[in-house]
């Protein structure tokens, strides 16, 4: 009944999206502030489902105040699981002192997310706390709350205005982090209004002030549904350092299964 | 149309395809251990080492076959030091040949397994040798020969081995650090079992993850990875050094961890049992040298937590600050190093771009005010594939019946140089 009720809504979803403009704007009308922020949010998470899997690989440039880089590369596997977050294996190329390091991940809506770190030269697995949402992904400016998936049960919501970025017609959405964990105080997020896709989002630290700001660039279609950007530029404000993501390549429904998300799949990851 | 481009396009990519198929990688190393004080043992003719200089290197080569269903490693090792030639050594760290299917996973060859939970001793980690050479801590492994079939279930996972062959522990020689007093005739081990090292051994583990606990259950049948010493005589009875003898045991393992929120909660324990004839054997020995050789049936366990502070004082920093129990029956320090030790000690990850961490701890035994060791390790990146280490291992003992007395004087601060490519 429950797996009905979904491909029933997907396929509204689909249905909605074939009609084309007639539905691309939603209709917000006699909604509050916070109604509408959530409206738009719903739409954007109901516009990423049914990706299934996929598998990428990612480099990451980091940069501090002196333009100097440090290189980071890795190899990406991610299963859609209904009714619960991700699941995902991470295997990290670069720097090459970590290369064969795989990280896995299954992340959970109503509570914390399970999470395993192999070591090859110990060829040891660790199970490790998810509480770290705030700390650097890899010394990066991403934390690792920016990377983990949009999940609708994360946030207040509250829609502010409708702006332009970079020429493109936006939602401006305030994001307010349920959990306590956050190292953010609030988010403000543009999506644009014909593809729910985010195109910036400002984070404030805990003291409220302005700490980073995320721009999306280079989106591709991807099963003509999935929107993915293949560039990510996150800049800290405060400590002029950066982060550029760029994603060199990217597949869905490469047939990955829940049972190549295990301890042991961890263990033989390269 | 630009045909160069094309082919060029096209060759870039059959290249590409070439490379996933083999794959090397690895680091070759400098190491520069100083010792702060003259050997324990030295004499006119023999001086233990007070710096030893290294030089390492362990490549990696991978095959990958059938669209990475079989997968080769041939991972070899090396060690070049100045002064010991006991630990100027190589060895196979890996050669192997892995497949797998949805629910199952087989390995044959030489490879290396690691089980347990806990920080400051491995107690169920059994499968490979220690390469005691390399470092006191016991942390670095000999390649063993198994085949490994693991069942992946619902219910948890069972890892089945069979162990066809021994590897014997490694030991510094008379002119190395971490030695005993009398030197230990590697050349002439002794075994329980009559095939030698060509005894094959087996070992089952079940490990399965349930909510925040992950836990492990293990039995091994076979030699045991840790030597008995039986002093060698010379005429006159006079001992002139140690001959390891490796016993056939039967071990039972538990290992556990509990990971609820910034909390990790970790405990393992061993029961070891051997075979009546070695310990009447050995009972006899002690009553000849009016030693006890401590072999009996035991239990031995590890136990603490890990606490961890992320973003303290305003930084980006994950502080843990850890404590470990570490629990022995034979209850005698001359026979077991944790029989009733503590462990505290302390660990930053600062999260930076060269991935800096440290950590810091103290083992005291509690059964003897003056034992106990301190330990600190740094490790941060200088460049893209540099790798910088310090660690220091300050064992101290007052007590010339502990076993960490023969080590007292063999603290270190090392400084290595890994360059990975």
């Amino acid at each position: 009944m429950n797996a009905f009720t979904k491909i029933t809504a997907s396929l509204a979803t689909a249905v909605a999206l074939m009609s084309g403009s007639v539905q691309a704007e939603l209709n917000l009308a006699g909604l509050s502030a916070e109604e509408q922020g959530l409206a738009i949010a719903k739409e954007r998470k109901a516009r990423d489902l049914g990706w299934g899997d996929s598998t990428s690989a990612v480099t990451m440039t980091l940069r501090n105040a002196q333009g100097e880089e440090s290189i980071r590369e890795m190899r990406m596997k991610s299963l859609e699981i209904d009714d619960d977050g991700d699941k995902g294996l991470t295997i990290f190329d670069k720097p090459k002192d970590v290369k064969g390091t795989a990280f896995l991940n299954f992340s959970h809506i109503d509570k914390s997310d399970d999470q395993w770190l192999y070591l090859p030269a110990l060829k040891r697995v660790k199970r490790i706390s998810s509480r770290n949402k705030s700390g650097p992904f890899m010394g990066s400016e991403f934390a690792y709350e920016d990377l983990s998936s949009f999940e609708i049960e994360k946030y207040k919501f509250k829609f502010l205005a409708e702006e332009t970025i970079n020429g493109v017609d936006c939602y401006k959405v305030e994001q307010i982090p349920t959990d306590k964990n956050s190292g953010y105080t609030r988010q403000v997020a543009w999506l644009d209004k014909e593809h729910f896709r985010g195109q910036k989002v400002d984070f404030y630290d805990r003291k409220k002030s302005l700490l980073k700001t995320l721009t999306f660039t280079d989106y591709k279609l991807y099963l003509d549904k999935y929107w993915r950007p293949m560039q990510m530029d996150m800049i800290n404000h405060q400590t002029k350092k950066s982060t550029e993501l760029n994603t060199a390549s990217l597949a869905f429904k490469t047939g990955l299964k829940d049972s190549d998300f295990n301890k042991a799949t961890l263990k033989r990851a390269r | 149309m630009n045909r160069k481009l094309l082919i060029a396009t096209a060759l870039l990519s059959a290249t590409g395809v070439q490379a996933a198929d083999f794959e090397i990688s690895g680091y070759v190393g400098f190491e520069w251990r100083e010792h702060f004080e003259e050997g324990q043992y030295n004499t006119a003719n023999n001086e233990q080492a007070d710096r030893q200089l290294g030089l390492t290197a362990e490549p990696e080569m991978v095959w990958s076959l059938v669209d990475g269903e079989h997968t080769i490693v041939f991972k070899p090792y090396a060690r070049i030091d100045s002064e010991d030639d006991e630990r100027s050594h190589g060895d196979i760290r890996e050669l192997s040949w892995m497949t797998y299917g949805d629910d199952w996973e087989l390995t044959a060859g030489l490879s290396k397994v690691y089980w347990g939970v806990a920080e400051s001793q491995h107690l169920v980690d059994i499968i490979n040798q220690t390469d005691f050479v390399e470092a006191p801590d016991g942390e670095d492994k000999l390649g063993q020969p198994m085949v490994k079939l693991s069942l992946i279930r619902d219910w948890g996972t069972v890892d089945s081995f069979i162990l066809p062959g021994f590897r014997e522990r490694t030991f510094p020689g008379e002119e190395g650090r971490f030695r005993t007093a009398l030197p230990i005739d590697i050349d002439n081990a002794q075994y329980q079992a009559g095939e030698e090292d060509a005894h094959v051994d087996y070992a089952v583990r079940w490990s399965h993850t349930i909510e925040d606990y992950d836990l492990g259950l293990s039995w091994f049948n076979g030699t045991s990875r840790d030597p008995l010493f039986k002093p060698v005589t010379n005429n006159v009875g006079v001992p002139t050094g140690l001959s390891p003898f490796y016993a056939q045991i039967n071990q039972l393992g538990l290992d556990l961890q509990a990971t609820l929120d910034s909390w990790l909660w970790k405990f393992e324990a061993i029961y070891r049992s051997y075979d009546d004839s070695v310990k009447n054997s050995f009972d006899q020995l002690g009553q000849l040298t009016q030693s006890d050789f401590g072999v009996e049936d035991y239990t031995a366990a590890t136990g603490g937590a890990e606490y961890t502070f992320y973003g303290p004082f305003e930084t980006v920093w994950d502080w843990g600050v850890l404590a470990e129990y570490q629990y022995d029956s034979r209850e005698d320090g001359a026979i077991a190093i944790g029989q009733n030790d503590l462990f505290v000690g302390s660990r930053i990850a600062f999260n930076d771009v060269a991935s800096s961490e440290v950590l810091a701890g103290i083992s005291q035994d509690l059964d003897s005010a003056g034992t106990q060791s301190f330990v600190i390790e740094m490790a941060t990146r200088l460049n893209e594939g540099l790798k910088f280490n310090v660690d220091v291992f300050l064992p101290m003992s007052d007590d010339d019946e502990n076993l960490s007395y023969q080590f007292k004087r063999d603290d270190y601060v090392q400084v290595s140089l890994n360059y990975y490519y």
